[in-house]
């Protein structure tokens, strides 16, 4: 009985939370004119947020390619069909592991500085200082965090299918033999655009909005303290990285049924 | 007279949770002056501050600021009011991502359409008035703890408010900076013609600079008067503040059971 109450408690209490983040979402799209009006802050942020992960994304999915290339490699070649290595690829990286893994290094990287920085504006009184000043901290801070998490992640996902297919590329022609025309060709006919590239790109942007809104909620609602500010920053990882798996499944179903 | 007063609080109550901090508080704070509230820690002297800003809603009473009870404003009109305020942080909370400049040049941007050199020249004048005009390039991690209270302090009054609020400002200064930023906060308020309300605990250094003292504990106004009243008071509370004493109405030992008994055994 105990056990249930206790249960009960804790989906109330996840649902409370999911009532905030919603509210706060709806907050942050009303306060969205500052950012309309004024895109360099969008831009000043996406140079924090996105340009600064792009060694990161770009590193890791040279060698998801690479890898990804020499297993594929292996496994084709036991059904003699090593030359569709290309397609395969390109097929993992644009629907599932460019979106996901792009998304969870984001997460990583980006969204915990994200939470830090403005829990620790928070802990140091400067959002209440804004406030004071008459300058709504939504309005100022959160928002062009917001879209420039929005905007960046879609275009490293981009940047990590590119460099994963290179690295594909690169252990399948030079490394392995195979041959380039057949690679790039195999790869052409097989991916197809809107049920392969464009639904990659909507869960990228799917996934933007949980990772950059989870980790703006965790750095506003922090308590003001250095424990706080870190166990908002490892709450915000946590449930980004959850996030993005339970909507991965989610999307994919919808996605690619009865293909 | 209504009108001499800038700020009127009466009967205001506030909680967090269910601990009351404010219990029907009064006090008034008439223009052009500069008033401390004076308390231990926790007596709701933040508090106070914020209420007036309006970053917290009191429970009961009310809190007029240049004749409006600010718990009835809506968020644009809060805004508004804000303009005309100016608050020093008890740690300055300067913006760390922005230099000195552009930390005080960051409310004329935002709520202005001034050009880049009247802009520059606002800047300049204010770091100028608290002595740092030397310092303007340099971010906030680079300046003393002195110097951070002080660039607070022109960031405060970047537009020139009619009320300006300093929580703690001296909190944590070595005694020439201690006594820099107490005499910029008299100057300040007398050349801008503007109203101070000075949140402190540092009892010697404030009643040198202030008109009028209010002394708080447990949520009321126990004490009020001149730097000289307070000064010469024979009332126990104010008496132990002010000379420091460890003992009195304010007691060393937070509440607990008998000591002996304790040590005893008999209570756990």
């Amino acid at each position: 009985m105990k056990a249930i109450v206790l249960l009960g408690h804790h989906v109330n209490d996840r649902l409370i939370r999911l009532g905030y983040i919603t509210r706060f979402l709806i907050q942050i799209l009303l306060q969205s004119g500052t950012c309309l009006l004024r895109p360099r802050l969008v831009l000043r942020e996406i140079y924090f947020i996105g340009v600064q992960s792009l060694i990161i994304i770009l590193v890791s999915g040279m060698f998801i390619g690479l890898v990804l290339g020499l297993q594929m490699y292996d496994t084709l070649q036991r059904f003699g069909s090593g030359e569709g290595v290309g397609t395969v690829v390109a097929l993992a990286l644009v629907r599932e592991l460019g979106p996901v893994l792009s998304a969870l290094l984001f997460a990583s990287r980006a969204g915990t500085a994200v939470t830090a920085e403005i829990g620790l504006m928070k802990a140091t009184e400067q959002l209440s200082a804004m406030e004071m000043m008459a300058i709504e901290p939504i309005a100022r801070v959160i928002a062009p965090r917001f879209w420039a998490g929005i905007i960046s992640l879609p275009l490293l996902t981009s940047m990590f299918n590119v460099m994963g297919i290179t690295g594909g590329y690169l252990v399948a022609v030079p490394l392995l033999g195979v041959d380039e025309g057949i690679f790039w060709s195999n790869m052409q006919s097989s991916v197809d655009f809107s049920n392969d590239v464009l639904n990659g790109a909507i869960k990228s942007v799917v996934f933007a909005v949980a990772v950059i809104l989870i980790a703006v909620f965790e750095g506003y609602n922090s308590p003001p303290t250095a424990e706080g500010v870190s166990n908002s920053t490892t709450r915000a990882v946590v449930t980004s990285s959850l996030s993005i798996l339970a909507l991965d499944f989610v999307l994919t179903a919808f996605m690619f049924r009865g293909i | 007279m209504p009108d001499n007063n800038l700020i009127e609080i009466q009967n205001v109550s506030f909680s967090y949770d269910q601990r009351p901090i404010l219990k029907k508080i009064n006090l008034v704070v008439p223009r052009g002056k500069v008033v401390a509230i004076m308390g231990g820690s926790g007596c709701g002297k933040t508090t106070l501050l914020r209420l007036i800003g309006g970053q917290l809603k009191s429970s009961g009473g009310s809190v007029k600021v240049d004749g409006e009870a600010v718990e009835t404003l809506n968020n644009d009109q809060l805004i508004r009011m804000r303009r005309k305020m100016g608050m020093l942080f008890q740690h300055g909370a300067l913006f760390t991502d922005l230099s000195v400049y552009e930390n005080i040049a960051f409310q004329m941007r935002e709520h202005t359409n001034l050009e880049e050199e009247i802009i520059h020249d606002l800047v300049m004048m204010k770091l100028h008035a608290v002595g740092l005009q030397g310092a303007s390039q340099l971010m906030p991690s680079e300046l003393s703890g002195g110097m951070a209270r002080r660039v607070a302090l022109a960031r405060a009054i970047a537009l020139d408010p009619m009320l300006i609020m300093y929580d703690e400002p001296f909190a944590g200064l070595d005694p020439i900076s201690l006594s820099v930023v107490g005499e910029l906060i008299r100057k300040l308020n007398d050349a801008l013609g503007a109203t101070s309300i000075v949140v402190t605990h540092d009892v010697q250094e404030s009643l040198k600079i202030v008109d009028y003292i209010y002394m708080v504990s447990e949520g009321v106004v126990v004490a009020e008067g001149t730097a000289d009243a307070i000064r010469s008071s024979e009332m126990p509370f104010v008496h132990q503040f002010v000379w420091g004493e460890a003992d009195g109405p304010v007691p060393f030992h937070y509440p607990s059971r008998d000591y002996a008994d304790t040590l005893l055994g008999r209570i756990q």
